[in-house]
C-alpha cells in the first residue's frame, strides 16, 4: 500500500512538474489550515440583527416542510410538543437523547408524554433531540454527535422533534464552525465530533418521476420547538 | 462495468425510440432548469461564489500532494485509516479486505459513482459479500440490473410504472394485490424493505463530495438519509473518494456547498449534509467502529498539468447534464459508462481511453449551456474540442468525414477555387430545388433529409452578386 | 460615436454567401443606414469553424490567417452570424495562443469584430429601425451568439421598433436547435430530435414567422418546419430589420434567383 501511496504522490508531482513543496511553501499551506479564513458570506442572513436572523431561520425552515413552534420559555415546551403530537394523531411514546441541553425542560409536567432517554431503536416512532446551532441562511439545523447525542436519534424515528433556543441561531455555516471549534477547544475535546449533521427539512426523494416525496429513509416529519425568550434577542 | 461508449450511435438510436425513456426525459427537461434558475435568482452572490469555488479547487489541484498528506494525517489522528489505490482492482481488493476482516456478510451503500467506476458491487458479490444499494434510485436500478443514467438521479430514465413492476417482481413477500400506482406508495415500500437491511448491515460504504484536509473529515450531500444510516449503524464506515475531492478547510467546503445543491436540484441546501470524522469516539453511544478513506487515482493524477486539468474541479452536481439538449434527447445510458452528459463526455475518454469513448466529445453541438451552468466554471466544450483534436491527430474519425472536411478546407484556403465551387453549387442546388425551394431528399445528405427538408439556396452567391453590383455602379 | 463614417468590413459567412445573399444585402443596407461605409473583401471564404470543431487546428489556423489578413485593416468587422462572429472574436486569439505575433493580430481583430445586430445596438447605438413587417414573430437565440457574444436583448430591442410586428417569446428560446454544424451531419438522428422539439415549441407560440441571427439554425429549423407541414415563414432577422422581406421569399419557399 505504501508503494501505491508513493507512486500516486510521485505521479501528482510529475504532472505538476515539480518536486515536493519546499519548507516555506508547506508552512504557508499549513498556516492556511491552522487558521481557516472565511470566504464570501452571503448577506442574506449576515446583514440582519439577531432577532431578524431568528425570523429568517423560521421562514427558511418552513419553506422546506419543517414545522416550527415558537414558545417563550422552556416551561412551555412539553405542552407544545403534546399539542403537536395530538394534532397529528402521533404516539406520545418518545425517545429522547440524554443531551443535557434538554434537562431544564420540565418534562414531568406532561406525564402523558412517555419519555425514555437514550439511544433510538427501530421501534421508536417519535424522537426528541437538542441541536448545536440553527443556520438562518437556509433554515438548517446543525447537530453534533456525542455520548449524549447519538446520531441515529436524528434518523431512525419517523418524527424528529428538535428543541432549541433562539440564541443558538447563527447566520451562516461558518458561524456554526467557529462556534463548534471554540466550544470543543474550551472543553478540551478533539477538534471534531464523529458526526456533524446539517439537516434542512425532513428526508425526501425525487427519484420517482421527479416528484418530491417526504420520508425516504430518514424522518418524514421534522418539527422544531424554538424557545424564543428574552435571552434570544 | 464494461463501457459501451463505442456504440454511442446505436445506443442513442435505441434511446430515441424508447417511449418510456422519452417520457421520463420530458419530465426531467421540465424540472431541473427552472428549479436551478429560481434558486440562484434568490442568491445575489451566486456568481461570485462560483468564482471562489473555482479558485479554491484550482489552488487545491496545484497543491494536491500537500493536501492529500495533510488530510491523511488528520484522519489518522482521529483514529481512521487512509488507503491509497492506483486502480479499480486495488480499490476493490482494499474494500473486500476490510469486509473479510470484519466477517461482513452485507454491505449497505450510499450513492457513490466511484463504486460504479470500480465495479465494486460485482466484485463483492463474486467474493461472497452482498452489497445493498440504499439510495432509492440506486436500489431501483440494482434490482433491475441496470446501471445509473444520471450522476445524482440514477433512475431518472424510468417512469413509475416500470418501478412498480420491478418492486412487484422483487418484493415477493408482500401482498401481490397491493396497489403501486402512486409515487408515495412506492417510496414507502422501499423505505420499509430497506429499513431492515440498514439495521442488520455489517459495513457501510459511502462516497465523499468533499475530503476536508483541515480536519480529516469527509462530507456527503444527500436527501434521503440513507447515507447517514449506512455509516452510523455499521461496524465500519468506508468512504470511496477520488483524489480530487480534497478541499482545504471547513470554510472552503461551505463555500462550495453553497453552489452545489443549488446547481444540482435547485435546493438551498440538501436535506442531509453530513461531515464524518473518524470512527466513533470511546465515549460515543453510536457510530462506526472503524473509519476508512479509500483514495482512488485511476487516471486523475494523469490529468493534472494537461489541457484536461480543469475537469478535476467537477463536484458532481449534474447541472451540465440537466441542461444538455443532447442528454435530454438520449438519456444517460447512451453514453455507455458511469459518467454521462457533458462531464461524462470530457471525463470518460480520460478514464477509459479516447478509442473507446471517442463518440462522446463528438456528440455535442457546443451550444455551451453546460459551461454556462457549471458552478465550477469548467470549460466543457473547450475540452471536448481538445478530445476532437486528439482524435484528428490519431485519425479516429470516419474516413469519409475527414475527406469531406479536407475538401472543404482545401477550398476555403483557395478563394478563387472556392468562388467557383460555391457558384456552381448554388446554381445546381437552386435548379434542382426548383419552384418548391427545398429538397425532400438529397444524395449525401440522407441523415438530414430523413427527418427534415433541405432548403434550396437562392441560386447565386452573395460574392458574385456583390461583384456584379460593384461593376454596375463602377465601384471597386 | 465615431466622427468619420466607420469603415466596416462585412464578413458575409459561407452559408449566407452560398444560400441566401439577401441576408448579406440586408446587412449592408442596415450598416449603411447606420452611417457606416461597407466593404466586402473578396478573399473571404469561411471562418474556419468546421475545421476547428473537427479538431483540425492546422487548417483552421491557415484559414484564420487568411481572414485576419483580409480584415485587419477595417475599423470594424461585422458578421451576420453569432457562430462565425464568435469564432473570430473568441477563438481566433485562443488559436494563436502559442504564436505571439499572430496572437496580437488576432486579438486586435477580435476586439473589433461584432455580430450584426449587436454591432448596430451596442456600437452604433441604434435604437430603432425604419421597417414594416405585418405578423407575429418568434425569435430563436442561436447558441454562439447568445453565450459567446451576449446577443440577447439587442435583436428584441430592434424588433420592437418594427411597425406591425408583434413578438411572441419562444419558450426554450435559449435551447439549442440541434444544428451544431458538423453535429447535424455526424449525429443526424439526435439533431433531428432536437429540431423536432424546437419545432414543437415554435408551433406552440402561434407565431407565423420565425426569426434568428444564424443561417445554420435557420436552415435547420426551416427544414423541419416544412417537413412537418407547418406554415411558418422563416427568415434571418436582418431581412426584417432592413425592410427587405418583399424582395425575397422566406427560407425554403419559392423560386430561385435567375
Amino acid at each position: 500500500m505504501s508503494e501505491a501511496r508513493a507512486q500516486i504522490i510521485q505521479s501528482i508531482r510529475r504532472a505538476l512538474k515539480r518536486d515536493a513543496l519546499n519548507a516555506e511553501a508547506e508552512r504557508a499551506l499549513a498556516d492556511r489550515l491552522a487558521e481557516p479564513k472565511r470566504n464570501l458570506i452571503p448577506a442574506r442572513a449576515a446583514r440582519l440583527d439577531h432577532r431578524a436572523q431568528i425570523d429568517l431561520f423560521v421562514r427558511m425552515s418552513e419553506e422546506v416542510q419543517t414545522t416550527v413552534a415558537r414558545v417563550s420559555s422552556a416551561g412551555a415546551v412539553p405542552g407544545a410538543i403534546a399539542d403537536y403530537l395530538s394534532q397529528r394523531n402521533l404516539p406520545s411514546r418518545l425517545v429522547m437523547t440524554p443531551d443535557p441541553q434538554l434537562d431544564d425542560v420540565p418534562w414531568a409536567e406532561r406525564p402523558m408524554l412517555e419519555i425514555r432517554r437514550g439511544r433510538a431503536e427501530d421501534a421508536d416512532q417519535v424522537g426528541i433531540t437538542a441541536c448545536f446551532a440553527g443556520i438562518a441562511e437556509t433554515g438548517t439545523l446543525m447537530l453534533t454527535s456525542g455520548p449524549e447525542s447519538p446520531t441515529r436519534n436524528n434518523f431512525l424515528p419517523d418524527t424528529h422533534i428538535v428543541v432549541m433556543r433562539g440564541e443558538q441561531v447563527v447566520a451562516s455555516y461558518e458561524d456554526g464552525w467557529t462556534r463548534l471549534r471554540q466550544r470543543r477547544r474550551a472543553e478540551g475535546q478533539s477538534p471534531m465530533p464523529r458526526t456533524v449533521n446539517f439537516i434542512t427539512g425532513p428526508s425526501r426523494t425525487g427519484d420517482i418521476e421527479q416528484r418530491i416525496e417526504l420520508g425516504a429513509h430518514g424522518p418524514r416529519r421534522l418539527h422544531i420547538v424554538l424557545i424564543d425568550d428574552a435571552a434570544s434577542a | 462495468m464494461q463501457p459501451t461508449s463505442h456504440a454511442f450511435k446505436a445506443n442513442a438510436e435505441g434511446a430515441l425510440g424508447n417511449a418510456h425513456l422519452q417520457q421520463a426525459l420530458k419530465l426531467m427537461r421540465a424540472g431541473f432548469p427552472g428549479r436551478r434558475a429560481a434558486a440562484i435568482a434568490r442568491l445575489p452572490e451566486f456568481d461570485d461564489l462560483r468564482d471562489e469555488a473555482k479558485a479554491i479547487k484550482d489552488h487545491v489541484l496545484a497543491n494536491l500532494d500537500f493536501y492529500l498528506e495533510a488530510f491523511e494525517k488528520n484522519v489518522i489522528a482521529q483514529g481512521g485509516q487512509v488507503h491509497w489505490c492506483r486502480t479499480p482492482q486495488e480499490a476493490c481488493e482494499t474494500v473486500l479486505a476490510i469486509c473479510r476482516r470484519l466477517d461482513a456478510k452485507t454491505v449497505t451503500k450510499g450513492k457513490t459513482m466511484i463504486a460504479e467506476e470500480i465495479a465494486l458491487n460485482d466484485y463483492l458479490e463474486a467474493n461472497g459479500v452482498t452489497p445493498i444499494e440504499t439510495d432509492l434510485g440506486e436500489y431501483i436500478i440494482q434490482i433491475r440490473k441496470e446501471y445509473p443514467s444520471h450522476i445524482i438521479a440514477p433512475a431518472i430514465h424510468l417512469v413509475k410504472e416500470q418501478v412498480a413492476d420491478s418492486f412487484r417482481a422483487t418484493h415477493r413477500e408482500l401482498d401481490p394485490k397491493r396497489r403501486l400506482d402512486e409515487a408515495p406508495t412506492l417510496v414507502a415500500e422501499a423505505r420499509g424493505v430497506l429499513r431492515q437491511k440498514f439495521l442488520s448491515a455489517d459495513v457501510g460504504v459511502t462516497g465523499a463530495n468533499f475530503c476536508v484536509a483541515e480536519t480529516g473529515s469527509t462530507i456527503i450531500v444527500t436527501n434521503e438519509g440513507n447515507g447517514d444510516l449506512t455509516q452510523t449503524l455499521t461496524k465500519a464506515h468506508i468512504v470511496l473518494a477520488s483524489l480530487e475531492k480534497l478541499v482545504p478547510t471547513l470554510e472552503d467546503a461551505s463555500t462550495i456547498l453553497r453552489v452545489l445543491a443549488r446547481s444540482a436540484t435547485g435546493q438551498e441546501f440538501s436535506a442531509y449534509t453530513t461531515v464524518s470524522t473518524g470512527p466513533r469516539r470511546a465515549e460515543d453511544s453510536d457510530g462506526p467502529g472503524e473509519f476508512h478513506v479509500v483514495f482512488l487515482d485511476n487516471g486523475r493524477s494523469a490529468m493534472l498539468g494537461t489541457e484536461f486539468q480543469d475537469m478535476l474541479r467537477c463536484i458532481r452536481c449534474g447541472a451540465c447534464m440537466n441542461h444538455c439538449p443532447v442528454y435530454a434527447s438520449v438519456g444517460g445510458h447512451a453514453y455507455g459508462w458511469v459518467y454521462p452528459g457533458p462531464m461524462g463526455a470530457v471525463l470518460t475518454p480520460s478514464l477509459v481511453g479516447v478509442d473507446e469513448a471517442g463518440h462522446l466529445p463528438n456528440a455535442s453541438t457546443f451550444c455551451g449551456r453546460c459551461e454556462s451552468v457549471c458552478p465550477m466554471r469548467i470549460p466543457l466544450p473547450k475540452m471536448m474540442r481538445h478530445w476532437r483534436e486528439r482524435e484528428f491527430e490519431k485519425k479516429l474519425s470516419p474516413a469519409t468525414y475527414r475527406a469531406g472536411l479536407g475538401v472543404w478546407a482545401f477550398l476555403a484556403k483557395n478563394p478563387p477555387l472556392y468562388r467557383l465551387a460555391a457558384n456552381a453549387a448554388a446554381r445546381v442546388l437552386a435548379t434542382f430545388g426548383g419552384a418548391r425551394g427545398r429538397f425532400r431528399s438529397l444524395p449525401l445528405a440522407a441523415g438530414w433529409t430523413q427527418g427534415r427538408d433541405m432548403p434550396a439556396p437562392q441560386g447565386r452567391t452573395f460574392m458574385s452578386l456583390w461583384a456584379a453590383r460593384r461593376k454596375e455602379t463602377g465601384a471597386s | 460615436m465615431p466622427e468619420m463614417p466607420p469603415r466596416v468590413g462585412l464578413f458575409v459567412t459561407c452559408l449566407v454567401d452560398l444560400y441566401r445573399p439577401a441576408v448579406g444585402f440586408a446587412a449592408v443596407k442596415l450598416l449603411e443606414q447606420a452611417g457606416c461605409r461597407v466593404e466586402v473583401p473578396l478573399t473571404q471564404t469561411c471562418c474556419g469553424q468546421p475545421a476547428y470543431n473537427s479538431g483540425d487546428k492546422a487548417d483552421t489556423k491557415a484559414i484564420a490567417r487568411q481572414v485576419i489578413a483580409a480584415f485587419e485593416t477595417f475599423d470594424y468587422v461585422v458578421v451576420p452570424s453569432g457562430s462565425c462572429g464568435g469564432m473570430i472574436r473568441l477563438h481566433y486569439p485562443e488559436l494563436f495562443a502559442d504564436e505571439p505575433a499572430m496572437f496580437q493580430r488576432a486579438q486586435h481583430l477580435a476586439q473589433r469584430t461584432w455580430e450584426l445586430v449587436s454591432f448596430l445596438v451596442d456600437v452604433m447605438k441604434c435604437e430603432q429601425v425604419a421597417a414594416r413587417y405585418d405578423g407575429v414573430a418568434t425569435y430563436h437565440d442561436a447558441c454562439s451568439g447568445l453565450r459567446e457574444l451576449g446577443v440577447k436583448e439587442q435583436p428584441r430591442k430592434l424588433l420592437q421598433s418594427v411597425a406591425g410586428l408583434r413578438l411572441s417569446e419562444l419558450p426554450g428560446a435559449e435551447v439549442c436547435c440541434g444544428f451544431g454544424g458538423t453535429f447535424s451531419v455526424k449525429y443526424p438522428q439526435i439533431s433531428d430530435k432536437m429540431v423536432g422539439d424546437k419545432a414543437a415549441d415554435i408551433a406552440a407560440t402561434g407565431a407565423d414567422t420565425l426569426l434568428a441571427g444564424d443561417m445554420g439554425c435557420l436552415l435547420n429549423m426551416a427544414g423541419k418546419l416544412s417537413r412537418l407541414g407547418k406554415e411558418v415563414r422563416v427568415r434571418h432577422i436582418a431581412e426584417v430589420l432592413a425592410d427587405m422581406t418583399g424582395e425575397v421569399s422566406p427560407i425554403g419557399v419559392g423560386e430561385a434567383l435567375r
